[in-house]
């Protein structure tokens, strides 16, 4: 009986292993909201393009985003030379790229000098361009490479993830990658599929190249709730950001596949135009350049409410551009804005505004009213705009709320510039302040309200500038710290940007994919997309 | 269907739609609460003594929005079908008297008309127009559109009716009488003209119903914080994409019932055979 019983307990663990195999093949599938809109990695700025980078990008240096440590990639080895203007990186040995050719030194330089272009206008070049005396790629020899800065620099490390290599010799469109897949079909407007790079570096603890998958299929579902669908009936794998009212629906049907992971670093913030030259009324433009005009609007908005109503408590009230997760740059001297209606009617009082039969007017007597745009269909985003509209209501100000189409949305804010206010959301890569250079200087092309600038045009704008330059060249982690706390400080007595929550990272993951690893930081599933597999059918419970 | 059941369904519609339409016009009164007021501490409550119709995710009365809505609703389709019929009455009724150049080109531009995408057209429109513009403005132009893109169908109808009724024996007969032709057109042929004209509108009414619904499930309708048929219908786009609970949120489907029961009233009141 007792030898039954080992026996049975053996093949009870050899099969238990089995089960915990990984299996190579399978197609993984996943829905993105909108077309990426350009699958240069170097122009990358939109969601869908930044994960197509990342899915087939090959990066010198990678961030682990569970660990939030950096780990050797193409890059075997790095180190800064003492006066930290040089960074030499050792490159890998018998890479290739997904079409064959050899990946040497040569190829860090030609992305270098792409990404360094001003005509590419690349969002992840501006940390490199804003270094004084710039940033030059220098071939050593065929694996050794140094960038070269004109002053002492830091961090610089953690934006190589951001910079994915591309083929110095490749000439035609196909873009051979280095990363775990390569783009093979493109359908505009309904799908994206990446097949398995059969030359792929990295090889798991056993020895198997990765990646497991064959391929993933990029469905371009702009509606979340067929997204949902299609999760439940089993077409998706894996589902990011997921939307609160949709996660606390799916969590009562499917409780295994969902889960919070927590306050993320991703911030949906408010600001309005300040740009100088943009299509506005003059008396408008005088609105949104009063410090005190949005200090008000930001009081009058009950933070609180948007995270309970519309995120069904899976967000937090923001604080300011860092979230509370980020305790290493969090600067815990500013406090949460709170809601304080007769603060923000004093502050527009003191301002020339007046509140007459429920109605504001300036001091011209124009009626205070602006449009508010945000991206359609993203149901969050319409609720908090419904719960900020009734909000400023009670001191007087008329919104009127105008969704818009992603692509219409990104040609108002970033070209036409024909807007009054946005409600958007920015996604942090990276804890590290260095990654949000182009969102903070002013010639930064992502530093929304007032983008490009050719010189500060404000006194405090400046400031940030100087602090944001000792964030990205100072070697000593303390004054980095402090440079990067009165950064902080200057937005919130300023408040450019009018930070409402800090989301928490909401994701879903179908019982066949295995060693998901969710982490808060982007992409949250999908960041160790090399290391994912799909268990056959027999190994998964039914859903 | 027997004539005397006929009569008691046309009798029900005829109720139904005129309580309906007080309701709607009387919505300031009726409604127990704005449309637009959040009570944030009861978001998504089910129906109760405070909230008949409970309240929607962001704790807004969905009775009262529903009354505002149907305001909207059923009061500006009508208002877009009568600019249709009127365009399509003008345009057939030339066309059917100019049987030349004019009567061609009347009938090509309606055949351009019922081919134009016309999604794709108020998406342009919608896109073209200022950020700021209200609620209202943006409603009553999108159904201003639809109006003067849905004359092209009934403007053919009513042609083909026209031109039938001209070589018809009593017009004949009139004329032989010595008539003149534009006392025979206006005594005659546009009096026996008005049945077809009238199912024209009627029938329009609930296609543009229907037609307000969709745009607004589209996000082309009405924006917030007003309320119609449509956006509330969006609601239901979210209990059905997880697929469960479907019964015990009853409720959330008042929108759709109200839409399916007042369109099948106009159908029975006023059904789109014509009989002259």
């Amino acid at each position: 009986m007792r030898l039954r019983i080992i026996i049975a307990a053996q093949f009870l663990g050899i099969a238990c292993a089995w089960a915990q195999q990984p299996v190579r093949g399978g197609a993984l599938r996943l829905a993105i909201q909108a077309e990426p809109r350009n699958l240069d990695p170097a122009q990358a700025s939109d969601e869908p393009s930044e994960l197509v980078r990342y899915l087939t990008g090959g990066v010198l240096i990678r961030m682990n985003r569970l660990t939030q440590r950096l780990e050797p990639a193409l890059a075997e080895q790095w180190s800064y030379d003492t006066a930290r203007r040089t960074l030499t990186l050792r490159l890998r040995a018998g890479v290739r790229f997904s079409d064959g050719t050899p990946f040497n030194a040569a190829d860090v330089c030609h992305t270098f000098s792409h990404l360094l272009d001003p005509a590419v206008d690349a969002p992840s070049a501006e940390p490199f361009r804003s270094v004084k005396g710039g940033t030059r790629c220098e071939v050593r020899d065929a694996r050794t490479v140094a960038l070269r800065f004109g002053e002492p620099i830091a961090a610089v490390e953690r934006l190589l993830d951001d910079v994915a290599i591309q083929s110095s010799r490749s000439k035609d469109q196909s873009r051979p990658t280095l990363g775990p897949f390569f783009i093979s079909d493109r359908q505009p407007g309904a799908s994206l599929v990446l097949r398995r790079n059969p030359n792929y570096w990295r090889r798991s603890p056993s020895g198997t190249q990765l990646p497991y998958l064959d391929s993933i299929r990029l469905d371009i579902q702009r509606n979340r709730d067929s997204e949902l669908v299609r999760f439940r009936a089993g077409e998706l794998h894996l589902i990011n950001n997921l939307d609160s009212q949709l996660y606390e629906r799916l969590k009562s049907q499917l409780p295994g596949s969902v889960r919070d992971l927590g306050v993320s670093n991703d911030t949906e913030q408010l600001w309005f135009n300040q740009i100088a030259a943009a299509p506005l009324p003059a008396h408008k433009k005088v609105w949104f350049r009063s410090t005190e005009f949005r200090k008000a609007v930001s009081e009058a908005i009950n933070r609180n409410d948007i995270a309970r109503v519309v995120f069904k408590g899976h967000a937090t009230a923001a604080v300011g551009p860092v979230s509370s997760a980020n305790h290493a740059w969090l600067n815990a001297a500013i406090e949460t804005p709170r809601l304080n209606l007769k603060s923000a009617l004093n502050r527009l009082s003191g301002s020339g505004f007046r509140l007459r039969d429920g109605i504001l007017y300036d001091r011209a007597g124009n009626p205070v009213e602006f449009s508010l745009i945000t991206n359609a269909g993203n149901r969050s985003r319409e609720q908090m705009a419904a719960l900020i509209q009734a909000d400023l209501k009670r001191i007087g100000i008329r919104v009127t709320i105008a969704p818009l189409d992603f692509p219409a949305l990104i040609g108002r804010i970033t070209r036409t510039f024909d807007y009054d206010a946005c409600l958007l959301g920015l996604v942090m890569t990276d804890l590290d302040p260095i990654a949000q250079t182009n969102v903070w200087l002013s010639s930064g092309p992502q530093h929304q309200w007032n983008p490009s600038q050719s010189s500060p045009e404000t006194p405090w704008e400046a400031e940030i500038d100087r602090m944001m330059h000792t964030v990205a060249t100072e070697a000593n982690a303390a004054a980095r710290k402090r440079a990067f706390d009165r950064v902080q400080q200057i937005i919130a007595e300023n408040v450019p940007f009018i930070y409402l929550i800090n989301r928490h990272a909401l994701v879903a993951v179908a019982p066949d994919v295995r060693n998901a690893q969710p982490a808060v930081l982007r992409p949250q599933t999908l960041w160790n997309i090399d290391q994912l597999w799909l268990a056959s059918p027999a190994q998964v419970p039914k859903r | 269907m027997t004539a005397a059941l006929e009569r008691r369904a046309r009798l029900a519609s005829a109720a139904f739609l005129a309580t309906l339409a007080i309701a709607a016009l009387a919505a300031d009164w009726v409604a127990p609460y704005q449309p637009e007021e959040q009570f944030r501490e009861t978001i998504a409550a089910a129906p109760s003594s405070r909230f008949w119709l409970g309240t929607d995710d962001l704790g807004r009365d969905r009775f009262s929005r529903l009354i505002h809505a149907t305001r909207i609703s059923l009061l500006i389709a009508p208002a877009a079908a009568l600019l249709s019929v009127v365009l399509a009455a003008s345009a057939g009724i030339a066309a059917a008297t100019r049987t030349g150049l004019i009567g061609n080109l009347l009938m090509g531009a309606a055949d351009i008309t019922l081919s134009l995408p016309w999604l794709l057209l108020l998406l342009t429109v919608r896109s073209l127009l200022p950020l700021d513009v209200t609620p209202w403005a943006s409603l009553t132009l999108t159904f201003a559109l639809l109006g003067a893109i849905g004359w092209a169908g009934p403007a053919r109808v009513i042609r083909a009716a026209i031109r039938e009724l001209l070589v018809s024996d009593f017009v004949i007969s009139a004329r032989g009488r010595g008539l003149s032709k534009s006392r025979v057109f206006l005594c005659h042929v546009l009096p026996s003209a008005r049945p077809v004209v009238a199912a024209q509108f009627w029938s329009a009414v609930p296609v543009f119903v229907l037609a307000e619904a969709n745009l607004s499930f589209l996000g082309l309708g009405v924006t917030e914080p007003a309320a119609s048929w449509g956006t509330m219908l969006k609601e239901m786009e979210t209990v059905l994409a997880v697929g469960g609970n479907l019964l015990n949120q009853y409720w959330v489907f008042a929108p759709a019932a109200l839409v399916f029961v007042s369109v099948l009233c106009l159908t029975i009141l006023f059904p789109s055979r014509i009989s002259t």
